[in-house]
């Protein structure tokens, strides 16, 4: 208790006659010590946020992925996974393809003017081969894997579906070449993922088509 | 303890420690001389039994992670073991995983009661501010370890939270990259979230709880009619003439709460530790599946007021930033209150119909905004064509987030022009 009183004492006549901490050049030297402490602080931070990014092991996982498409049935879907992403592969009948054109008007991208796939999937059918979507069955709203419904009006989505993606989530809807329907929660059109052939039926997805 | 006379100094044992640590001086400044208002009602309670209910999170926490495994290929098994083959270990992991609601059914009440009485206006602003620091925490808390289960709905859900991020401007998907450590929600996930549950987010949420407690007692606790007891004092012994300590009074009235509250808690443990999926949803006791997304995601109910503000906001120029910059504001306007509210008094006894309107108003789009959150959009069906379709839930869920934030934006006004009643002198009881 008493050295505490002292210690008060001492720093009250200090601070009046500007010895202890008012002098100009030791406010500066307290400064900079404070301010190379921060920088200090903030580049050994660096090491730790770093540690947080995806480590060697799972860049390695995101390798391409090979598809042989022969297998898939017309009309159906076929999933594989690539860098732990569902990539959805649906084999379009004539039918699901007659579609695409009819519901434009409803679609908020029919263009896919957003960049949401590679320069040579930007056409009418989103894709290289008319009869096959390749897209990233993840939801652009918020990641959700959306279903695949391929039936014409069935109860529950009403009498102008044609066929598509329907997010259980958020109730998203999407066309079968993955184009995004207006009045939803979702944003854009799905991802087209990089993607090529090597010959007629075999799709490598994560490389892009020369 | 209340024959010991602390006024002198102590002998002994306990004089030997009060010459090296403020012992006894502590105890008289937030027990035995904390002088509270003597008029607490109902609404007084939940302050302590949050306290109750974070040392229970804490200590079955600790149970639970002598036999959790933060690892994706074996955590969904590990809290399967803990529920069959550890001795007691249901009751722990019923314990921990109820309380977590439990905690919000009470930081909600103990909020509100904030709200009603004004606890928030001068000088009790940073108490306020220390509050929903703690609510923000508890929310991270909440939903880091709502991922530790590694079922279908922990993987979902944190995988539409972690894309929130995704939707910041510019550098969201790499934000959300580095919160994942990977390209999708996998194991590095699991294993930070098992830290930042553990004992990153505990860490602060304890020194936030102290910080709160240490400004409580600061300036005293406000109370049902909203009079400062420190403007009536004792012109002798200085103590307030309104205040009554804090022990032994509140620590019995508060033991009252707590035993009634316990009651409550066990029947839940007991007989409906899932609570009709809203404490434990159904979906979680699938293991995850990063391929197949459960045919309906919803967050556990406390989330949902906010989740429904999120989807209810439509995107704009084709980027969904709105909706989850609206979420976080639906939270985040919290802290403003103590800055909206221009009232002249603090009490709901002495506001006027005004303000009991715009209240009320609230309090339904709260409600239902929760309700809708549990809720898939398809609920209510569509509207015609003339609404082109548009699901009647999402309209519904627009509406009452314009609601919610008119109470807030329209607050300065309202609180302003209500016709407000005269504040008695001396509390009333």
């Amino acid at each position: 208790m008493s050295l505490k009183k002292t210690q008060l004492k001492k720093v009250k006549v200090n601070d009046n006659t500007n010895v202890l901490f008012g002098s100009v050049e030791r406010r500066s030297i307290l400064k900079a010590t404070t301010t190379f402490s921060a920088i200090g602080i903030a580049i050994a931070a660096g090491p730790f946020v770093e540690s947080m990014l995806p480590s060697e092991a799972a860049k390695a996982g995101g390798a391409p992925v090979d598809v042989d498409l022969s297998n898939i049935e017309s009309g159906a879907l076929l999933m594989v996974e690539w860098r732990g992403k569902p990539v959805w592969i649906v084999h379009r009948n004539q039918e699901m393809l007659k579609f695409l054109n009819m519901d434009q008007q409803r679609l908020s991208d029919p263009d896919s003017k957003l960049p949401q796939q590679p320069l040579y999937c930007k056409n009418e059918t989103r894709s290289i081969k008319p009869e096959y979507l390749v897209a990233i069955g993840i939801c652009t709203h918020l990641g959700c894997v959306p279903i695949f419904r391929s039936q014409v009006t069935p109860n529950d989505l009403g009498s102008e579906w044609h066929g598509g993606f329907y997010c259980p989530c958020h109730g998203s809807k999407y066309d079968l070449a993955g184009r995004v329907y207006k009045g939803v929660p979702a944003p854009t059109n799905l991802v087209v993922p990089p993607h090529t052939y090597s010959g007629d039926s075999r799709l490598i997805i994560g490389i892009n088509h020369a | 303890m209340a024959n010991l006379d602390l006024s002198k100094k102590a002998t002994a044992l306990l004089g030997w420690v009060d010459d090296r640590f403020p012992l006894t001086s502590n105890i008289k400044t937030h027990l035995t001389e904390y002088y509270a208002p003597k008029n607490f009602n109902f609404w007084y309670y939940f302050g302590a039994l949050a306290l109750l209910v974070l040392v229970m999170q804490i200590l079955t926490g600790i149970f639970l992670t002598m036999n959790y495994k933060p690892d994706a290929d074996l955590a969904f098994a590990s809290v399967e073991y803990i529920m069959r083959d550890v001795t007691g270990g249901w009751l722990i992991r019923y314990m921990h995983s109820t309380g977590a609601s439990m905690f919000f059914v009470v930081i909600y009440l103990h909020m509100f009661r904030g709200v009603i009485y004004g606890s928030y206006r001068t000088p009790r602003e940073l108490i306020w501010l220390f509050g929903v620091g703690i609510f923000l925490v508890l929310m991270g808390e909440a939903f880091f370890g709502y991922l530790l289960p590694w079922g279908q709905m922990s993987y979902w859900g944190a995988q539409v939270i972690v894309n929130l991020f995704s939707s910041i401007p510019f550098i969201g998907p790499d934000v959300s990259e580095w919160l994942r450590g990977d390209y999708l929600i996998s194991d590095a996930t699991l294993n930070r979230f098992f830290a930042f549950h553990v004992i990153a987010l505990p860490l602060v949420l304890l020194g936030l709880v102290v910080s709160h407690l240490i400004a409580l007692h600061e300036v005293g606790s406000n109370n049902p009619d909203g009079v400062e007891i420190k403007k009536n004092k004792d012109p002798v012994t200085h103590v307030p003439l309104d205040g009554i300590p804090f022990h032994p009074y509140y620590t019995v009235k508060d033991l009252v709460g707590v035993s009634v509250f316990l009651i409550v808690f066990s029947a839940i443990i007991f007989f409906a530790p899932e609570m009709g999926g809203y404490f434990l949803e159904a979906n979680n006791f699938v293991p995850a599946d990063s391929l197949k997304t459960p045919a309906h995601i919803a967050p556990v109910w406390y989330f949902t007021p906010y989740y429904s503000i999120l989807r209810a906001v439509p995107p704009i120029l084709n980027s969904q930033f709105p909706g989850v910059a609206a979420m976080g504001l639906s939270v985040m306007v919290f802290a403003l209150l103590p800055w909206l509210d221009k009232g002249k008094v603090k009490s709901i006894r002495y506001r006027g119909a005004l303000y009991k309107k715009w209240l009320a108003a609230f309090i339904v789009s709260f409600l239902i905004l929760g309700y809708l959150g549990t809720v898939p959009s398809t609920v209510w069906g569509q509207f015609g064509s003339w609404l082109s379709g548009a699901d009647r839930a999402t309209v519904i869920a627009r509406i009452f987030t314009v609601v919610y934030f008119s109470f807030f934006i329209f607050m300065p006004l309202y609180t302003k022009r209500d016709k407000t009643k005269a504040v008695p002198e001396r509390v009333v009881y």
